[in-house]
């Protein structure tokens, strides 16, 4: 595990160390690209020249003859390379003279003795009937795989790293409090004369707080996207699709802090103007401003998905229907939309899951103080607010306080997770029913 | 007979209760055509509204007032030695310049409160603007020249109408007697509006009048470039990997539903992620757009690889058997043939991703990018904030100026994004082939 750690200070050992080691760094890398280029050239014409005065028939291309030898010089270096960056960041050599030597001489002499050697036995060993299309063929499958696993490794990052910091977290709050308890201040946890009490980690206002907006984000996304579906793939000419489709697709391309923003200085503003209007109050933070323009946002999201799924309902139910003499919207209501329900539900998950992590919206126009309660029209937090403001400027992480919001995020994640199988699962079922 | 005659003459086609029942049919069909209307108007009277709010409060923006004021460069104040050094030209009290210039206009001005209120009409950042003024020309020492010089944020606010005269005065920020130092250079033709250049050119600030956005949009550059670097490449290579080489197996299952499950985790994990893993493990610096770039590339990874493996696939299987048929490796066939007939549909989908990752706000602010930074970054590694977080940023500000340069700052962002895509759909349009 140190091992794996020392290795990813390799980038921090370029960017950040002093002048010296980056100087050395940099000319040294020039060095080892002109040397391999110089590979390159030579090793395609040494192809060349061998094919020509042998009768045997050049079987790779020239080129590649070129690219085994630029791979036999970089890849000893490169390997190299990562053992000398582990060893920079062990605290054992860190001021010793010798040390110093060696980094500064040795191991670039090392490292151009190793490309050297590379050149000589690559070039040296061309022949035409030298297979290096193989050689280089596997290198590249070596990277595409590679490459592949780095979406893996993301997903296992983001688990160990919420899962450890979590594991530390309900190591100072107990579990119990956490996932059942009502009152949420982490704040008072900077308090140095609170010993013993670290603050109150009740989540549960959190968890209402979110399902509070999303359920009014979905109360305007839900029939304001399924009915634009409805009408776009059932009533609109091509023209009119053609133009609308793509306006409604601006309203999912603007980033979320500019909804936000909007949420706070427009729509929030606005509720409590019409609340004072009618003698209701209506904090400018309420809930129902937020999840309001969190709906907007969320509209195409269902209207495209949705879109999708009726148009994959099959014309023969339409045909049918329509030959029994039912109306186009009796068959939308009565066929197409039963129909199709399985996915619908499935593209409204989708969008909850959306709503759920939604973050910029909340940030700027919810409140950050947690209350439990459904009146949309108070001041409520989420789940993603939290996160925010407890991670925010703060360095240490070891208190609860910046703990706790990896134990929330943990729970985001799961839920959307969750969210998510469900959906896709449920769409694919619907899918396979009519394919 | 009869009996089943008068039936059909009560049910029929022409009875009376068909007809009316027709009528009612055929005006359910109309109405929930309109429904579907509606929603459609309605989302789109909604993005007007946001678009409509955002321009009418940020135009203003790119707008700047200035108040012209007759400097006399007293060599006495500036250059008392008479040697024209470069160094005590640097450090010389311009700001003595602008006070005695506006002494000099209202010589009736008595008393240190009320000269403070006076020399607040102008910017306290407009003595930068005399000195870089004298160090192009030095000549300009002794002589008295009429320069414009930017207003304070308040006389900015008053002058674009933001501020209410007819407000008692206790509500009002510029008080009766500002107004009437005002109503006296307004009347001499000394207030003037111009292009705000310097909002394309500033870094942040404190002080309203003098902030601008050139520090985000460089930091978002520069962000931009480390994500395209690393998500283009990997994101291509897994597209390929998963399309044209792997085999069906656990392995790629596992990617597959990976891929799937990335591409809905809320953003703001990824933030967490970035700050476990880059700041608290790699030990990165905080606030770069180096590890702003590496958070962005991870969460456009999905999006880029759906798209990419969407367009490979789209390739039909005739030019890889043409190819493979022409003695072509598997590998050839990919890299020269069928990734170069995809690569249109591949940056369409890389576009659209980066577009995400420059309007994204959430991920970033986890990882510190939320810090007040004047200075306009030199590099990746410097410490930046980008054009989304600018705008979280200023919409916190308590100062109304701030509002305007919120949504002017919004404006710039919809503009590079409009750019952004409309590039996309060029590609699409010009170089998309159907088979």
């Amino acid at each position: 595990m140190t091992c794996v750690a020392r290795l990813f200070h390799l980038p921090s050992v370029l960017f950040t160390n002093e002048k010296e080691t980056v100087m050395s760094f940099y000319p040294l890398v020039i060095v080892l690209l002109l040397m391999s280029a110089a590979g390159y050239w030579f090793g395609s014409k040494k192809a060349l020249r061998t094919v020509r005065k042998s009768s045997n028939f050049l079987t790779p291309r020239p080129h590649q003859f070129g690219l085994y030898v630029v791979i036999w010089s970089l890849v000893p270096p490169v390997i190299l390379g990562v053992i000398w960056a582990v060893l920079q960041t062990t605290p054992l050599e860190t001021d010793t003279g010798a040390m110093r030597q060696i980094d500064q001489v040795v191991f670039p002499v090392m490292l151009l003795l190793a490309t050297g050697a590379g050149l000589y036995f690559s070039i040296l060993r061309i022949n035409p009937d030298l297979r290096v299309r193989k050689t280089i063929e596997g290198l590249v499958y070596v990277l595409l795989i590679l490459a592949s696993i780095i979406s893996i490794l993301t997903t296992l990052g983001i688990v160990l790293s919420l899962l450890f910091e979590t594991i530390q977290f309900f190591g100072k709050v107990p579990m119990s409090e956490f996932f059942f308890g009502l009152n949420w201040s982490p704040q008072t946890a900077l308090r140095a004369d609170q010993v013993g009490s670290s603050g109150a980690f009740g989540s549960i206002p959190l968890f209402t707080g979110t399902l509070l907006i999303t359920f009014i984000a979905m109360c305007v996304a839900v029939p304001l996207g399924l009915l634009s579906a409805v009408y776009m793939t059932e009533y609109a000419s091509n023209r009119f699709r053609a133009v609308v489709k793509p306006l409604l697709e601006i309203l999912a391309g603007i980033p979320t802090v500019v909804y936000g923003f909007f949420a706070a200085l427009t729509v929030g503003v606005f509720f409590r103007d019409l609340g004072d209007s009618l003698g209701i109050d209506v904090v400018s933070e309420s809930a129902l401003a937020a999840g309001v323009v969190m709906g907007m946002m969320i509209i195409p999201f269902v209207s495209s998905l949705s879109d999708d799924i009726i148009m994959a309902v099959p014309q023969s139910l339409r045909d049918g229907s329509y030959g029994l003499g039912a109306t186009k919207s009796e068959t939308i209501r009565k066929v197409i939309l039963p129909a199709a329900l399985p996915g619908i539900v499935g593209a409204v998950l989708l969008a909850v899951s959306r709503a759920i992590g939604e973050t910029m919206i909340v940030v700027m126009a919810a409140g950050f103080a947690a209350n439990l309660t459904a009146n949309p029209l108070e001041a409520v937090t989420t789940v993603t607010v939290q996160i925010v403001g407890l991670l925010v400027g703060d360095q240490e992480f070891d208190s609860a306080k910046t703990l706790a919001a990896f134990a929330l995020a943990l729970v985001l994640f799961i839920v959307t997770l969750c969210l998510n199988v469900i959906a896709l699962m449920v769409v694919r079922k619907y899918r396979e029913e009519y394919d | 007979m009869t009996d089943q005659v008068q039936e059909a003459a009560g049910n029929g086609w022409q009875s009376e209760k068909f007809i009316k029942n027709l009528a009612k049919r055929k005006r359910a069909e109309r109405r929930f055509r309109l429904t579907g209307l509606l929603a459609i108007l309605t989302a789109l009277t909604l993005l007007g509204i946001l678009l409509f709010s955002i321009v009418s409060k940020g135009h203003s923006a790119f707008i700047q007032t200035t108040i012209t004021l007759d400097i006399t460069f007293a060599e006495s104040v500036i250059d008392p030695n008479g040697n024209r050094d470069a160094a005590e030209l640097r450090g010389a009290n311009y700001a003595k310049l602008v006070q005695d210039a506006l002494r000099e206009k209202f010589p009736d001005v008595k008393g240190r409160r009320d000269l403070r209120k006076l020399f607040s009409l102008i910017s306290n950042d407009a003595d930068s603007a005399l000195r870089e003024m004298v160090e192009n020309d030095p000549d300009l020492i002794g002589k008295t020249v009429p320069v414009a010089l930017v207003a304070g944020d308040d006389v900015d606010m008053l002058k674009k109408g933001y501020i209410d005269r007819s407000l008692a005065e206790d509500d009002r920020r510029v008080k009766d007697q500002e107004l009437a130092w005002l109503d006296v250079l307004e009347a001499e033709g000394d207030i003037e509006t111009r292009f705000n250049s310097g909002f394309f050119t500033n870094g942040d600030s404190r002080e309203p009048e003098k902030a601008g956005i050139a520090g985000a949009m460089v930091g978002s550059f520069y962000t931009l470039i480390v994500t395209m670097l690393i998500s283009f490449p990997i994101g291509v290579m897994t597209a390929i990997y998963l399309e044209e080489f792997a085999t069906k197996n656990k392995l790629t299952d596992l990617i597959e539903v990976n891929i799937n499950n990335l591409a809905a985790v809320p953003s703001i994990v990824f933030g967490l992620l970035g700050l476990a893993i880059f700041l608290n493990f790699a030990h990165l610096p905080r606030s770069a757009p180096i590890v702003g770039g590496l958070t962005l590339a991870l969460m456009t990874l999905p999006t880029i690889i759906i798209a990419a493996r969407a367009a490979i696939r789209a390739v039909p299987d005739s030019i890889r058997q043409a190819a493979l048929g022409l003695g072509a490796s598997n590998q050839q066939a990919a890299f020269h043939h069928i990734l170069p007939l995809s690569m249109p549909g591949i940056l369409t989908g890389t576009i659209i991703g980066l577009s995400q990752a420059l309007g994204e706000t959430a991920p970033l602010l986890m990882i510190g990018m939320v810090a007040f930074i004047a200075d306009i970054p030199g590099g990746f590694s410097d410490p930046a904030t980008v054009m989304p977080v600018q705008i979280f940023l200023w919409a916190d500000s308590p100062e109304r100026a701030f509002v305007e340069k919120t949504s002017g700052a919004i404006m710039v962002l919809l503009g590079f994004l409009i750019i952004m895509n409309a590039f996309a759909i060029v590609l699409r349009k010009k170089f998309e082939r159907r088979w």
